[in-house]
C-alpha cells in the first residue's frame, strides 16, 4: 500500500523534473509538500498503532492490577485459600472454594440446559424458517442479549424464583428427592433462591451467545454438501446430524466455549437470585454463592486489608478460569478461520 | 418372505421418518422457548414498570426509604457517564480497528492484539470494574463518577475496535488503490476515503457499544458507587440507574422498588431501541 503511494510519488516527482519550464521553487515546494505528506503517514500509522497497544497494556494493566491487590490474601492463605471452605469476615479467614464450586456448578448446569435449546434454535433458524421470518426471530433471539444483566436479575427474583418455588421445586423434592445419590440434589425447602434457579437465569442468558456462533457456522456449511445429502434422500435431520454438524464442529465447540466464558463470569443476574450463602451445599436448591455474586455483595462493604485482598483474589481466580476458556475459544476460531481461508 | 422384506423397509423408512419429525418439532419448541423468554421477560417490565413510570421519576430525586420521589439524577447521571464513556472509548476502538485493519492485518502485533481484544470483549465486567477500581479509585482516595465512564470506556472499547475493523475490511480494496493513484498519502485515503465508506459500519459498532454500557452495573458498583442526591460533579460518587435499581429492588421497601422496575424499563427499552436502530442502519446501507 505504502509502496505504491511511494511509488506514485517518484513519478509524479520525475514528471516535474523532466519539465524544463518549472522553476527550482515550485520544485522545492513540492518536496516539502511531499516530505511533509510521508511525515504524516507515519504519524498516523504510529498513532493507530499506539491505540492498538494500548489495548493490550489494558490487559496487562488488569493482570497486573488483580496480582498486586490480591499479594497480602496470597501471602497469608497460599494455596490453602482455593481449597478452604471458610469464609469468616470476623476471624479474617477465607477461602475460595465455595464460590469456584458454585460458579463451575452454576456455569455447567447453563451449558447443559443452553446447548440443546441453543442447537435447536440453531437449527430452526437455519434449515426450518421460512426465509421471510429468518431474520426478524434471529434478531429476536439477539435481543436477549442485549438486555442487561441486571434485568434478569429482577425478573429472576421477582418472577421466576417464586415461579419455581411455588411449581417447580415441590415437584423435584417430592418426585426426584427419594432417589439415593442423586437425589441429594433436590433436597431442601422450595425457596426458589439458589443455585438451580441461577442455573437457569445464566441458560436463558447464555442461550443468544451460543445460538448466534451456531447458526453463523451452520451457514458456512457448503449448500453443495447438503444438497448432495438431500440428493440421496437424507432427511432434514440427518443431513444436520451427519452433514452440518461433522462439518461446522469446531465452530460449534468455540461458540459453546464463548457461551461457557459468559456464565463464568455474568455478575448481576445471579447476585439477585442466588442467596449469597457460604455454606457447602450438595442441593441445586439451597442458596449458595459464585465468585462474582461474591463480589458483588461484599466488596464495597469490605473492612480491611486482608478481607478486601481476598475478594481482589476471588477476582483473580475468576479471572484466570474465564481467560483459559475465552482464550480456547479463540485459538478454535482462529483456527476455523485458517481452515476457511485454506479451503477457499 | 416378500412382504416379510418390504415390511422391515417400512419399518426402517418410518424410524427415520419419526427421528425427522422429532428433531424438527423439538427444535421449533426451542425456537418457541426462546421467543417466550424475550415475551415475559418484556411483558413482566412493561405491567411493572408501566404503572410506576411517571413525570415524577423524571423530576425527582431518588428518596429515602418510605418516601416518594423520582430517578431524576440517576437518570442524569447514567447518561453522563455512558456519554464520556463514549466520548473516550470511541476514538481509541476506532483507532485501534484501523491499525488492525490498515496496517498491522495479518502482522503477529495485529493477531495478539486481535486475540487480547477478544478476550477483553468477553471478560467478565466486574473484573474491569476492579482494575479501575485498583488503579483510580484507591488512589484518589474516593468513588468517583469520572472513574465509572472510565470502566464504561474500557468495556466499550473491544466492541468498537470489533465492529471498525470487520467494516473497514469490508472496503473494497480497489478504491483505496484508486486513491492512492491520484497521490492521496495513506492517512488521507483513511480519513476521507475508507471511513466513509465504512461509516455506517462503524456507527453501528459504537451504537451497540453504546447499548452494551448503558445497562452496565457490576463495575460502576466499585467505581462510580451511589448517591442520593442531585449532583453534576463527576468528580464524587454519581448516581446511575443501574446501581440504583439494583439497591431499590433488592430493599424491602415497596416504593423503592415500583422506582426499581419504572428504572428497568427505561434502561431496556432504551438499549432495546439503540440495539435495533443500530441494525437499521447497517441494513439501510446494505438495500
Amino acid at each position: 500500500m505504502s509502496s505504491t503511494i511511494e511509488q506514485t510519488a517518484s513519478l509524479q516527482k520525475q514528471a516535474v523534473k523532466s519539465k524544463p519550464s518549472v522553476d527550482e521553487e515550485k520544485e522545492l515546494s513540492f518536496d516539502l509538500r511531499l516530505k511533509f505528506q510521508r511525515r504524516l503517514d507515519s504519524f498516523f500509522r504510529g498513532l493507530t498503532w499506539s491505540f492498538a497497544a494500548l489495548i493490550i497494556l489494558i490487559l496487562t494493566g488488569i493482570i497486573l492490577a488483580l496480582i498486586a491487590g490480591s499479594l497480602p490474601s496470597i501471602r497469608a492463605f497460599g494455596f490453602h485459600f482455593v481449597t478452604n471452605p471458610t469464609w469468616d469476615p470476623v476471624r479474617e479467614d477465607f477461602g475460595a472454594l465455595v464460590p469456584i464450586f458454585g460458579t463451575v456448578v452454576t456455569s455447567f448446569i447453563a451449558l447443559l440446559i443452553a446447548v440443546p435449546v441453543s442447537f435447536g434454535i440453531a437449527l430452526f433458524l437455519t434449515e426450518l424458517s421460512p426465509p421471510a421470518l429468518k431474520t426478524p426471530l434471529g434478531v429476536a433471539i439477539e435481543l436477549l442479549a442485549a438486555i442487561p444483566s441486571i434485568i434478569y436479575g429482577m425478573w429472576g427474583l421477582f418472577i421466576f424464583a417464586p415461579f419455581l418455588a411455588k411449581y417447580v421445586e415441590p415437584w423435584l423434592i417430592a418426585n426426584l428427592g427419594p432417589i439415593p445419590i442423586f437425589g441429594g440434589l433436590f433436597r431442601g425447602a422450595p425457596m426458589g433462591i439458589g443455585v438451580l434457579t441461577s442455573s437457569l437465569i445464566l441458560a436463558v442468558m447464555i442461550v443468544p451467545f451460543i445460538s448466534a456462533v451456531m447458526r453463523d457456522v451452520f451457514d458456512l456449511v457448503p449448500h453443495m454438501l447438503k444438497e448432495s445429502a438431500y440428493g440421496l434422500g437424507s432427511t432434514t435431520w440427518e443431513v444436520v446430524r451427519y452433514i452440518v454438524l461433522p462439518q461446522s464442529k469446531t465452530g460449534v465447540i468455540a461458540g459453546v466455549m464463548l457461551g461457557l466464558g459468559r456464565a463464568l463470569g455474568e455478575t448481576m443476574a445471579v447476585t439477585f437470585v442466588i442467596g449469597n450463602s457460604h455454606e457447602l451445599s450438595t442441593s441445586l436448591l439451597m442458596p449458595g454463592n459464585t465468585i462474582s455474586s461474591a463480589l458483588a455483595n461484599e466488596f464495597t462493604e469490605a473492612v480491611g486489608t486482608l478481607y478486601t485482598s481476598s475478594l481482589i483474589e476471588l477476582g483473580l481466580i475468576l479471572f484466570v478460569i474465564t481467560f483459559i476458556v475465552l482464550a480456547l475459544a479463540r485459538l478454535l476460531l482462529f483456527r476455523l478461520k485458517k481452515q476457511e481461508g485454506a479451503a477457499t | 418372505m416378500n412382504t416379510d422384506r418390504l415390511s422391515e423397509t417400512d419399518f426402517f423408512y418410518l424410524k427415520r421418518k419419526i427421528a425427522n419429525r422429532l428433531a424438527l418439532v423439538l427444535a421449533c419448541l426451542m425456537m418457541v422457548l426462546g421467543l417466550s423468554a424475550l415475551g415475559a421477560i418484556l411483558w413482566t417490565l412493561i405491567s411493572n414498570g408501566l404503572p410506576a413510570l411517571n413525570l415524577r421519576v423524571f423530576t425527582e430525586m431518588t428518596p429515602p426509604p418510605g418516601e416518594s420521589g423520582g430517578l431524576a439524577n440517576a437518570i442524569y447521571g447514567s447518561l453522563t457517564m455512558a456519554v464520556l464513556g463514549t466520548l473516550i472509548g470511541t476514538p481509541i476502538g476506532i483507532l485501534a480497528g484501523t491499525y488492525l485493519s490498515e496496517y498491522g492485518k495479518d502482522g503477529k502485533m495485529a493477531s495478539v492484539v486481535r486475540f487480547v481484544n477478544g478476550i477483553l470483549l468477553s471478560a467478565p465486567s466486574v473484573v474491569i470494574g476492579f482494575f479501575i477500581y485498583a488503579v483510580v479509585v484507591t488512589r484518589i482516595g474516593h468513588f468517583s463518577g469520572l472513574a465509572g465512564a472510565l470502566s464504561l470506556a474500557i468495556i466499550l472499547i473491544p466492541v468498537v475496535v470489533n465492529s471498525t475493523e470487520n467494516m473497514l475490511s469490508l472496503v473494497p480494496n480497489s478504491i483505496r488503490e484508486a486513491a492512492a493513484a491520484l497521490g492521496s498519502p495513506q492517512w488521507k485515503t483513511t480519513i476521507m476515503i475508507t471511513y466513509r465508506a465504512a461509516k455506517a459500519g462503524i456507527l453501528t459498532g459504537v451504537l451497540l457499544g453504546v447499548a452494551r454500557i448503558s445497562g452496565e452495573s457490576a463495575p460502576l458498583l466499585f467505581t462510580a458507587l451511589n448517591n442520593q442526591f442531585w449532583s453534576t460533579n463527576l468528580n464524587q460518587a454519581t448516581p446511575n440507574l443501574p446501581v440504583t435499581i439494583f439497591q431499590f429492588a433488592m430493599s424491602p421497601y415497596a416504593d423503592w422498588q415500583h422506582l426499581a422496575w419504572a428504572g428497568a424499563l427505561l434502561v431496556t427499552f432504551g438499549v432495546l431501541i439503540l440495539n435495533i436502530s443500530a441494525r437499521f442502519i447497517l441494513r439501510g446501507r446494505k438495500a
